[in-house]
């Protein structure tokens, strides 16, 4: 009875293939929306996690000024000074590797070509910090930081920019008013969490940016990153009682500086991402709840317009629970056939976007399920009205329906 | 099964009322009638002589408001909704006089549809469903849809579809109404081939006397009871 009553119910849409893909249209769209949403933020959330772990792990970053917030201000909050990078890095236990960082933005030319980038001046902490390799070339020599010489390494788009296929190495780059031999080339990493390019960056001996550009011996940022298995609660802890010494700030006033782990900064904001996931997620689903009232709107109407078929079927002895069935497996079979409809559209539309938002594209096979089911459900509930309707009718009124 | 002797169909003082209080209209002011197994019989009457109420009842599609309807022994006016249903499906076909076929739905698709509801399986809903367009002379008729088919060859289909079950009973409710006389000649001669070979009971609701003539039995319905009852040239004959 179940298999007749399938049977029946795609003769039936195959019937009317154009009425039924009219009708299934709202379903298609809702559930392509959710999963499209939810495979993205997904990919999004992955994408940022994956940014932070090459980021290297358990890295803190400290800055001077107050944490940043509404009515809060940085202004007038002094630099750190190298004291402050050498006092950290050797009253603080667990740590791999404490950089000093000074940077600001610079035009850089090389030959006929020239390229906006940011130039950082650190040591080689810098690389143990952040996680870099080098892709050819070599580290500063204790000599060039010592002295301050102009040499440099550089990130891979830099690299590409100025030099195109070409090997840097030995050749020179204009850096404002000077030329630094480039030494190094960095393995490229890829975007960065924020979306901006980590790969173009120049990094200079501490020495040279502070005497270069800069003009002073300040140290805008400290990177600091922590020996695996070492809490960077407590280590933070221990930090910012240090610095607060060292700040000489009274037990009442806040914090001049801050200090953040990046694990925190990527925990909150894949949990941003995911927050926005569900909130789109759950805007889609109320185009869905619409597909599934544009499913019921639609078999009403077919079950006024087959009233006399509806009478036919009954005459010839369908039972009431036969035409029932018949109905709900129509409406169930057409929101079925919409949800995966959807979930073919939601396939393409994801794989295209998130080529167009370079992210990475993650099969979400739950949420596929989850969207085919529920758009199932819908055909289920959407459809038992109009099906009731039609099992309840009389069969000498209904066949003399015209 | 029903018993040897007893009437295949036995109405008793069946009395049929539309509507309530004031507005009440009695359709059947108590008919009395029997048909036996194998009968032909043409019901006439002029409209709202209570015939076409009468057929509805015979065909179990209505319950009287009064009165018995035996079906071989079975008390009709008993049965729930879905237990004349089944009798309908089980004992009976019917022939409408607008086709009432399945539009968009080939001649074969429409035969099987009793088979379909009876949960034949495939092969044998196919096999039955062309043995039965064959019977009506539809032979490689079997994929044309309703609306490729001439209202003659649409009735044809309509009764392939009510014998493919092999019914006792065949209710035929002007089944040439819509026909011109050279169709509807045809279709009779069908019915009453069915009929006579076939032992299939025809019961055919009609208003033309030259269709009335191929039946056996006439019995007129007037102002809703039974006003005449006798046998055809054609029933005298045999």
């Amino acid at each position: 009875m179940l298999l007749n009553a399938l049977l029946l119910a795609l003769r039936e849409i195959r019937r009317n293939l154009m009425r039924s893909f009219l009708t299934v249209l709202g379903i298609v769209i809702g559930v392509a929306a959710v999963i499209t949403m939810v495979t993205l933020g997904n990919g999004a959330t992955r994408m940022v996690s994956e940014q932070i772990a090459s980021l290297g792990s358990n890295l803190l970053m400290m800055r001077p000024g107050q944490r940043l917030g509404p009515g809060r201000d940085s202004a007038g909050a002094p630099n750190f000074k190298l004291a402050d990078v050498d006092a950290v890095a050797q009253q603080i236990n667990g740590l791999q590797a404490v950089a000093p960082v000074v940077g600001s933005a610079v035009t850089l030319v090389a030959g006929a070509r020239n390229w906006s980038s940011t130039v950082s001046g650190t040591t080689n902490a810098y690389l143990i910090a952040g996680n870099w390799k080098l892709a050819t070339g070599r580290a500063f020599s204790d000599d060039e930081e010592v002295a301050g010489k102009a040499v440099c390494i550089i990130g891979n788009t830099v690299r590409k920019e100025l030099f195109g296929s070409q090997s840097p190495l030995g050749n020179a780059i204009r850096v404002k008013t000077f030329d630094c031999e480039v030494i190094g080339v960095l393995a490229a990493k890829g975007q960065g969490a924020m979306g901006m390019d980590q790969d173009d960056t120049v990094l200079l001996p501490l020495r040279t940016a502070q005497r270069r550009l800069t003009g002073n011996l300040d140290v805008s940022t400290l990177m600091i990153s922590l020996r695996d298995g070492i809490d960077s609660t407590q280590a933070m802890a221990q930090i910012r009682s240090l610095m607060r010494e060292r700040r000489k700030l009274a037990d009442n006033a806040e914090d001049n500086f801050n200090l953040m782990d990046t694990r925190q900064i990527a925990e909150t904001l894949s949990g941003t991402i995911g927050t926005m996931t569900a909130l789109l997620g759950a805007v889609a689903a109320v185009s869905l709840l619409v597909g599934g009232i544009g499913i019921m709107n639609i078999m009403l109407v077919s079950v006024t317009e087959r009233t006399r078929e509806i009478g036919i079927r009954l005459a010839i002895g369908a039972l009431e629970n036969e035409v029932l069935l018949q109905f709900l497996i129509e409406a169930v079979v057409l929101s079925a056939l919409g949800g995966l409809l959807g979930i073919t559209l939601a396939f393409f539309a994801c794989l295209g976007l998130s080529g167009v938002m370079s992210m990475p594209f993650l099969f979400n096979p739950s949420i596929n399920m989850t969207a085919f089911l529920f758009s199932a459900a819908i055909g289920v509930v959407f459809g038992y009205v109009p099906a009731r309707r039609a099992a309840r009718l009389d069969p000498i009124e209904a066949l003399r329906h015209e | 099964m029903s018993s040897a002797g007893e009437p295949l169909i036995a109405l008793h003082g069946i009395t049929k009322t539309y509507g309530q209080g004031e507005a009440a209209f009695q359709a059947l002011q108590g008919v009395d009638l029997t048909i036996d197994a194998g009968e032909f019989v043409a019901v006439m009457g002029p409209s709202g002589s209570g015939k076409s109420t009468a057929m509805n009842l015979l065909g179990c599609l209505d319950t009287p408001s009064a009165g018995e309807y035996l079906f071989r022994g079975i008390h009709v006016e008993r049965l729930d909704r879905n237990q004349r249903a089944l009798l309908r499906r089980n004992c009976l076909g019917f022939v409408f006089q607008g086709f009432n076929l399945l539009a968009r739905t080939s001649a074969r698709e429409n035969v099987e549809l009793p088979l379909l509801y009876r949960g034949e399986a495939a092969a044998e809903r196919h096999r039955a469903a062309g043995a039965a367009l064959a019977k009506v002379g539809l032979e490689g008729w079997e994929h044309h849809t309703p609306a490729e088919l001439s209202g003659g060859q649409q009735q044809r289909v309509a009764i392939a579809r009510a014998i493919v079950t092999s019914p006792l009973v065949l209710l035929a409710d002007e089944p040439t109404g819509n026909l011109d006389s050279k169709r509807s000649h045809e279709i009779m001669e069908l019915l009453a081939a069915l009929n006579r070979e076939q032992g299939i009971t025809v019961i055919m609701v009609t208003h033309e006397p030259d269709m009335a003539a191929y039946a056996r039995r006439i019995v007129h319905f007037v102002d809703g009871l039974v006003a005449q009852d006798g046998a055809t040239e054609a029933g005298a004959c045999c």
